[in-house]
C-alpha cells in the first residue's frame, strides 16, 4: 500500500516536504496506526504522536485524504491510495505529525470546563434524575483529540479567540449539567463577536468527530438559552 | 551540569487518576505541585478503564465495605495486606462521592443516585450472594473519572509540564528522593525539577505482553526508576490477565458485560463457567475466569476455524441494555471486529492486563524498603500510588472496579501525607549532584549514533518471550528460559542505537528509554515467578498446582542485582479481625 506522509523536522533546515513509503503484507482489518508503526520500524525518524489504540485517548489525531481522523480506528481497507497523511491543519507543526496544542488546550480552559456547585457539598452524591444525566450523552464522551477545531475554518483564522467547537461542546457540557450552577456566569463568558459567534455552521466539526459527537448542535443549544434567558 | 531547573513542594509523575487526584489534593491544600507527564493528562491510560469503581454504596442491593473488604482478601487470595484493604474499602464510598462532586457524570438510577452494577469477585454477607458495587458511567468510567480530575486540576491551577519523559530520580546522600530529572520532548531538552517530596503515579507494565489492554505509554518507567534508585519491586509475578480481551488484538471488553448478564460459551455452546465456578460462574474472579478459557481452548473446546478463542454472548440482553450500559465496548465490537454485539457474540481471549506488584507502599503511599530489622522502613521523600505501587490492595489477583479505587483512595492518601510532611520540612534539601549527572547521562547513553541493534527488535522479542514464558499457566523449564532469555535481551540492549538522535519530538528516543524500563521490569517479573513455588492467584504453576500457605504467604522483593528477598503479609486489618486463609472457591 502507498503512502505520502507530510515531512518535518526543524533541526534539518529543510522544508517540509511529502515522502513516499510503501508497505507490503497488509493484514485484513488492520488500522493506520499499525502502519504508521510498521513504517516507523524502518523508518525511526517519522513522528507521531499515539497511545491507547482503541480510540480513546485522543493522542493520534491526523488529516488523512483530507479529511480529519483518529488513526487507530481508521482501517486502512477504507483508504484511498496513495494515502495522504498530513499533520492537523491550521496549528503550527512541531515536527512531522506532531502539532502544537496549546491554542487547542487553552481554549478548553477558558470555558471553565468543570463543575460548579455554590451550595454546601452534601456528605453523599448529588441526586441527578436518569433524564437529567442524558443529557450529558453525546458530550461528556470528548477526548479532545482537535479534529474537530482544527477542521473549523472560523478557528483557522480566529485561533486566538473563537473557542472553536471541542470547548463549545465542552461549555455545553457544564451547562446542560443539572448539577452546575454558574449558568449566567457561563452564559456571560460565551458573548461577543468571537468567542462562540464565529461558529458560522459550516459543520466540519459534525463530520469529522470520531466519536460521533455533534458540536454544531451543542453551539445551537446554547444559543437557544442564551435567547431564552434575555426575555 | 547547567540545565534547566525547577523547584516545587511536591513533584508528582504521572498524570492518570492516581497522579491528578494527588495533584488535586495538594493544589486545594496550597502546596506547589508540578505534574510531570509524558502525554498530555487525559491521553493517560486510566482513560481506558470501562467498567466502573467499587464502592459498597448499597444503591442497588444491601452492602457494607467489611463486605468488601472480604472479597478484596479472597480476591488478593490472601496475598493482600488487610490493613491496607480495610482502609481502602472504607474509604471507598466517600472517594466516590468525591469524584459525584467534581462532577464525573456518573450513570444513574431512577431514585437519581449513582448507578451499579455488578462485577466478579462480588458478594454479601462474606460470600454470600452476588452483591451490586461497581459505579459506573455507562462502560466509560475511566474516561468520565480522568477527564474530571483533570478539569478539576485545571480549576485548582496545578502545574502541569504536559509532554515531558521522566529519566531518573535524583536524591540526596542519605537516600532521601528530591526530585527528578525529565525530558521536554518538543525540545529533547532535560530539566531539573526538585522537590521535598515525590510521588511516583506511572501506572503499570502491559507492554511487557505482545497482546494487552494496555495502551502503547504502559511501559513501568515509574517502577524502573525506583529499581534504579536501588528500590526493590514488590509481587511481580503476580500479573492479571484479563479474561476477555478482544481475542488477537487485545483490546479490553468490559467485566462489566458479564455483571449486565453476559455470558461466555465454548464450541459447544455449553456456558463452561458452570463447571469452574459454580456459584459465581461468569462472575468468578478475573484469573479463575482467565485460566478456565485457556483450559477450555487447550481441550480443543475453543472457537473459531483455529479453535482459539471462546465467544462472549451479550445479544440477549436486548439493544436497551446495550446502547445505555455498553455503548463503548459496541463501538469498540464494531470498529475492530464488524460485529454488532447486539446481533452477535464477541470473540474473546485472555489478555495481559494489570500489574498487581510494584513499588512497595505502606497505606499512606510511602514507599517502604527492608532495612536492617525492619522490612518496611520509608524512604525518605518517596512515595507511590495506582498501579505502579504495591500497598499490596489486590494481594495476588486484583478485583475488577478496584484499580480505579486503588488510584483514587491512595492517591489521597500519599497526598494526605505529603501534605503533613511538608508541614515539618519547610526547605528543600541539599542535592546530590551526581544522582543528576547520573540522571543525565542515561538520557545522553541515546546520542551515540550508529548502526547497532534496533530498539524495535528488542521490543519486539521481550514481547513474545513474556507470553511464552511467563503466561497464565507457568512452569518450572519454561520459566528459567524465560529468564534466560529476557537476560540476553538485557546484554543485546547494551548494544542498542538509535539511527535518529535528534532532538526534537524524538519519539524514537522516548521509546527506546521505555524499552530499557520494560527489560528490568520484565527480569522481575520472570525472576519472581520463576523463584514462587506454588500457585496462587494469577500466578498459576502446573508444577506446583496448590497454594502453600506454609511458605508462601509472604511477599517477594525483587532488587535490580537479581537477589529475591521476601516480607511477611500483613493480615492484621485496622479495627477488624483478620480473614484468615481458607480454601478459594467461586
Amino acid at each position: 500500500m502507498k503512502f505520502s506522509i507530510y515531512r518535518y523536522n526543524p533541526e534539518t533546515g529543510e522544508k517540509p516536504y511529502m515522502q513516499e513509503y510503501v508497505l507490503r503484507d497488509i493484514d485484513p482489518g488492520m488500522m493506520l496506526l499499525e502502519a504508521l508503526m510498521r513504517l516507523k520500524q524502518d523508518d525511526e525518524t517519522l513522528s507521531f504522536r499515539r497511545s491507547c489504540r482503541e480510540g480513546v485517548c485522543g493522542s493520534d489525531a491526523m488529516n488523512v485524504n483530507g479529511r480529519n481522523m483518529l488513526a487507530c480506528i481508521t482501517p486502512l481497507a477504507s483508504l484511498r491510495e496513495p494515502v495522504v497523511i498530513r499533520p492537523l491543519p491550521g496549528r503550527p507543526v512541531i515536527r512531522d505529525l506532531v502539532v502544537d496544542m496549546s491554542d487547542f488546550y487553552r481554549q478548553y480552559r477558558a470555558v471553565k470546563p468543570y463543575l460548579i456547585v455554590n451550595d454546601p457539598e452534601p456528605e453523599v452524591e448529588r441526586l441527578q434524575t436518569p433524564e437529567e444525566r442524558e443529557r450529558l450523552d453525546g458530550l461528556y464522551e470528548c477526548i479532545l483529540c482537535a479534529c474537530c477545531s482544527t477542521a473549523c475554518p472560523s478557528f483557522w483564522w480566529n485561533p486566538d479567540r473563537f473557542l472553536g467547537p471541542a470547548a463549545l461542546l465542552q461549555a455545553w457540557r457544564f451547562l446542560a449539567d443539572s448539577r452546575d450552577q454558574a449558568t449566567d456566569e457561563r452564559l456571560q463568558a460565551l458573548e461577543g463577536p468571537y468567542r462562540m459567534f464565529r461558529c458560522h455552521t459550516i459543520m466540519n466539526c459534525v463530520d469529522v468527530c470520531p466519536k460521533g459527537l455533534n458540536p454544531t448542535r451543542a453551539i445551537g443549544r446554547i444559543k437557544h438559552l442564551m435567547l431564552k434567558r434575555s426575555f | 551540569m547547567n540545565i534547566r531547573r525547577r523547584k516545587f513542594d511536591a513533584l508528582i509523575i504521572g498524570a492518570g487518576g492516581g497522579g491528578l487526584r494527588a495533584a488535586l489534593q495538594l493544589a486545594r491544600a496550597d502546596a506547589q505541585v508540578a505534574v510531570v507527564s509524558k502525554v498530555f493528562p487525559t491521553r493517560s491510560h486510566t482513560v481506558a478503564a470501562q467498567g466502573g469503581v467499587n464502592a459498597a454504596l448499597a444503591n442497588v442491593t444491601p452492602d457494607n465495605w467489611h463486605w468488601h473488604m472480604y472479597d478484596t482478601v479472597k480476591g488478593s487470595d490472601w496475598l493482600g495486606d488487610q490493613d491496607a484493604i480495610e482502609y481502602m474499602c472504607r474509604a471507598a464510598p466517600r472517594a466516590v462521592y468525591e469524584l459525584e462532586h467534581f462532577g464525573v457524570p456518573f450513570s444513574r438510577l431512577a431514585d437519581g443516585h449513582i448507578y451499579q452494577r455488578a462485577f466478579g469477585g462480588q458478594s454479601r454477607n462474606f460470600g454470600g450472594e452476588q452483591a451490586t458495587r461497581t459505579c459506573a458511567a455507562a462502560d466509560r468510567t475511566g474516561h468520565a473519572i480522568l477527564h474530571s480530575l483533570y478539569q478539576q486540576n485545571i480549576r485548582a491551577r496545578t502545574h502541569f509540564f504536559d509532554e515531558y519523559f521522566a529519566i531518573d530520580l535524583v536524591c540526596d546522600g542519605e537516600g532521601a528522593v528530591l526530585g527528578a530529572v525529565a525530558m521536554e520532548i518538543e525540545t529533547g531538552e532535560p530539566i531539573l525539577i526538585e522537590a521535598k517530596t515525590t510521588l511516583l503515579a506511572t501506572g503499570g507494565a502491559g507492554q511487557l505482553f505482545r497482546t494487552t489492554t494496555n495502551a502503547l505509554i504502559n511501559t513501568g518507567d515509574g517502577m524502573a526508576m525506583a529499581l534504579r534508585a536501588g528500590i526493590p519491586l514488590q509481587d511481580m509475578e503476580f500479573f492479571q490477565f484479563h479474561p476477555t480481551g478482544i481475542a488477537g488484538k487485545g483490546m479490553l471488553i468490559t467485566e462489566g458485560v458479564r455483571g449486565e448478564g453476559g455470558y461466555l460459551i465454548n464450541a459447544d455452546g455449553e456456558r463452561f463457567m458452570e463447571r469452574y465456578a459454580p456459584n459465581a460462574k461468569d462472575l468468578a474472579s478475573r484469573d479463575v475466569v482467565s485460566r478456565a478459557i485457556a483450559i477450555e481452548v487447550r481441550e480443543g473446546r475453543g472457537c473459531g476455524p483455529a479453535r482459539d478463542h471462546v465467544l462472549l454472548k451479550l445479544d440477549h440482553l436486548g439493544p436497551d441494555v446495550i446502547l445505555k450500559r455498553l455503548p463503548g465496548i459496541r463501538d469498540l465490537a464494531m470498529t475492530f471486529l464488524h460485529i454488532d454485539p447486539i446481533e452477535q457474540p464477541i470473540p474473546v481471549y485472555p489478555t495481559a492486563h494489570y500489574t498487581m506488584g510494584g513499588i512497595p507502599t505502606n497505606r499512606f503511599g510511602q514507599v517502604v524498603v527492608p532495612e536492617m530489622q525492619s522490612p518496611e522502613e520509608a524512604v525518605e521523600g518517596l512515595y507511590a500510588a495506582g498501579e505502579c505501587a504495591c500497598v499490596s490492595v489486590h494481594g495476588a489477583n486484583r478485583l475488577g472496579g478496584n484499580s480505579l479505587l486503588d488510584i483514587l483512595v491512595f492517591g489521597r492518601a500519599a497526598a494526605n501525607h505529603i501534605i503533613a510532611y511538608l508541614k515539618d520540612h519547610r526547605y528543600h534539601r541539599p542535592l546530590n549532584e551526581e544522582s543528576v549527572d547520573r540522571a543525565l547521562a542515561r538520557l545522553a547513553r541515546w546520542d551515540e549514533p550508529g548502526d547497532g541493534e534496533r530498539v524495535e527488535d528488542i521490543r519486539a522479542e521481550l514481547k513474545k518471550v513474556m507470553e511464552t514464558h511467563c503466561g497464565v499457566f507457568r512452569e518450572q523449564t519454561v520459566l528459567a528460559e524465560g529468564v534466560e532469555k529476557v537476560k540476553a535481551l538485557a546484554e543485546r540492549m547494551q548494544d542498542v542505537r538509535l539511527r535518529d538522535t535528534s532532538k526534537t519530538f524524538n519519539t524514537a528516543r522516548v521509546e527506546a528509554m521505555e524499552l530499557e524500563n520494560l527489560i528490568d521490569i520484565a527480569l522481575a517479573t520472570v525472576q519472581s515467578a520463576l523463584a514462587r513455588t506454588e500457585s496462587r492467584g494469577a500466578h498459576s504453576r502446573i508444577d506446583y498446582p496448590e497454594r502453600d500457605d506454609q511458605n508462601w504467604m509472604k511477599h517477594s522483593l525483587y532488587f535490580r542485582d537479581g537477589t529475591l528477598d521476601y516480607k511477611p503479609v500483613r493480615i492484621k486489618p485496622l479495627t477488624v479481625e483478620s480473614f484468615p486463609p481458607k480454601v478459594r472457591v467461586y
